[in-house]
């Protein structure tokens, strides 16, 4: 290969060997055997499954379409808790979640290198630590009882006078769901913002205010971004990914699954509470691909803005 | 015309200018320490301290207790911790090396080749690091037990070397290259294995870097392949292992919880600090400008 490619290098026509050929076919090959087995063909065949009445102990039985359908006409839970939970919860954990790693990567770019690498590390650490982790000590801080922290704080100030089942009601869960995401939020997007937001080219900024460029806003807008427009792509799709598929805390919180009347069950517990306690795989199978197609929209639009064009 | 007073991206030197940013920046940092550090102290406390009323975050009279008796812990089985450190050690060494030299070799193919279905491929690609893993969870089980690599170190290593997000990442910074340089490479007679040594690798260290954390801690902490992979107890993980002492015995071990947490967050916190150099920093030198 590499011999061919020396004797006709010189006078060759860009595009013809530079790009393609065997080469490609084998540096794709370990990644896409690897994806096809392990990703892949699970995927398709959870597909399949969605179409099946499957209990994993009798083999599948091709239902057609009914498992959609039920979904979407009997299914009370799903669309009035669920459905509603998800969105409100994606909505405000995937966009609040995103904005918050840009503005924080952005402010620890314009700081020196010692003390951001300390105060990064901090706000990545939530990150680092497991999701089971994580969970035991928020547990304890909305502890129902004396021994929470927050309910010892608010009586200690005298804010109130009986401990809060925080964790059981459904007027909180939702709520402290919500704030435990967003402060597990600055993860490996946020990384990736931060190494984007300092790679950009000084001469850029330069130039810009040259054009008349006025402010800090103009130059977020008009320089920062563009310029880190794939981090930005790269961001936007975790951070859709992560709102859509974080279902263990409401469970991990209030230690039940389904959460206390619902309140803080989203889709992916949902498929939980089908394929592992009631062991319809079928019908869990069919909700994975309705929150597949759901992701899949979000992420096209975030495609459209931060997407480069197809070269 | 605004005039410029050169980039405050990335400052070499301190400016009062930056005292807005550590005002916010500071007690956030502070806030976000919580649980860690409030899970460091766990698990230096003594029985009484832990179930102490009122609660107190910070520990009075520190012990090491806790992480001494999940040492000495060896579980039913009698397997002791250390074995399954070891088995978590290989398994994060095998998997990183082969998901870097993976990931590399695909990011430079996606990004800088041109082939039949490349735009489908990605997508799909895309796709799948969107598909819920619990869904896959029964098929992929299936098919691990097929291709028969069930109780084996392969189970451990293999679903996790093609990882999507890390192709994803990778591929994004790939795309930052100028395909001139690539191009001026090609016509001096570099091969593809001499691109991604001398251009792909050195240009993409931020993203490498940081695929390696994620990788990392993917590995370290994921107890799939131990809780559906693997039956032999000597093959498990450390993560495995801490886990189901902090579901099993939830009221009980409070404490060795908590050291478990520390246990697991300390190696990750090494590696991240290892790899945050490259993973912040600019890539002063490097040919892109």
């Amino acid at each position: 290969m590499a011999e061919i490619k020396r004797k006709s290098g010189s006078h060759r026509k860009k595009g013809s060997n530079i790009f393609g050929g065997m080469n490609t076919f084998f540096l794709l090959l370990p990644y896409g055997i690897l994806f096809t087995v392990f990703i892949a063909i699970p995927t398709a065949v959870a597909i399949g499954l969605s179409f099946c009445y499957f209990d994993v102990i009798n083999p599948p039985k091709y239902i057609g379409l009914l498992n959609y359908i039920n979904l979407f006409t009997q299914d009370e839970v799903f669309l009035k808790n669920i459905l509603p939970n998800t969105f409100k919860y994606a909505l405000i954990v995937g966009p609040g979640g995103y904005v918050l790693s840009f503005l924080l990567a952005w402010m620890l770019a314009q700081i020196q290198q010692i003390p951001r690498t300390i105060l990064s590390l901090a706000i990545y650490t939530p990150s680092m630590m497991g999701n089971v982790f994580v969970t035991v000590v928020f547990r304890n801080i909305f502890a129902g009882d004396q021994r929470g922290l927050l309910n010892n704080l608010l009586m200690k100030l005298n804010i109130i006078d009986q401990p809060i089942q925080f964790l059981l009601s459904p007027d909180y869960l939702m709520n402290i769901m919500i704030f435990v995401s967003l402060w597990s939020s600055m993860g490996i997007g946020f990384l990736a913002m931060i190494s984007g937001i300092l790679n950009i080219d000084e001469e850029l900024y330069e130039a810009a205010y040259v054009d008349g460029l006025k402010n800090r806003f103009q130059e977020i807008i008009y320089i920062t971004i563009p310029s880190m427009k794939p981090q930005m792509l790269f961001g936007a799709v975790m951070a859709i990914v992560n709102a859509f598929n974080t279902g263990w805390i409401g469970v991990q919180l209030s230690g039940s699954n389904p959460t206390p009347e619902y309140a803080g069950s989203l889709i992916t517990n949902h498929i939980d509470d089908y394929g592992f306690i009631r062991y319809e795989m079928g019908y869990a199978a069919a909700i994975s691909v309705v929150l597949l197609i759901f992701v899949a929209l979000f992420s096209k639009v975030a495609h459209r803005l931060f997407g480069e064009r197809e070269d | 015309m605004a005039k410029f007073q050169g980039s405050r991206i990335n400052p070499k030197r301190f400016s009062v200018s930056q005292i807005k940013f550590y005002i916010i920046l500071v007690p956030l940092a502070v806030f976000m320490m919580i649980p860690i550090v409030y899970s460091v102290n766990q698990a230096l406390k003594p029985i009484g301290e832990i179930y102490a009323v009122p609660p107190k975050i910070f520990v009075r009279n520190p012990t090491l207790k806790n992480f001494k008796d999940i040492l000495a812990l060896s579980g039913t089985t009698g397997v002791p911790i250390t074995r399954y450190l070891l088995n978590s050690i290989i398994v994060a060494i095998l998997t990183i090396m082969l998901n870097l030299v993976i990931t590399v070799c695909s990011a430079y193919a996606f990004s800088k080749k041109k082939f039949r279905l490349k735009g489908a491929l990605f997508q799909i690609n895309q796709m799948a690091l969107m598909f819920v893993a619990t869904a896959v969870a029964v098929p992929r089980f299936i098919v691990i037990m097929k291709i028969g690599i069930m109780d084996t170190w392969l189970a451990h290593v293999l679903p996790l070397a093609a990882m999507p997000v890390g192709l994803f990442l990778v591929k994004q910074t790939v795309d930052q290259i100028p395909n001139a340089l690539i191009e001026a490479a090609v016509v001096d007679g570099a091969s593809d294995l001499k691109i991604i040594r001398r251009i792909i690798i050195p240009l993409t260290r931020p993203a490498l870097a940081t695929s390696v954390v994620l990788t990392f801690q993917t590995v370290w902490d994921t107890t799939e392949a131990s809780n559906n992979y693997i039956t032999e107890e000597t093959l498990k993980t450390l993560a495995f292992y801490l886990n189901s002492i902090a579901t099993n015995n939830a009221i009980a071990a409070a404490g060795m919880i908590a050291a478990a947490t520390v246990i697991l967050f300390l190696p990750k916190l090494v590696i991240f600090i290892i790899m945050q150099s490259k993973v912040m920093n600019t890539m002063v030198n490097s040919g892109i400008k």
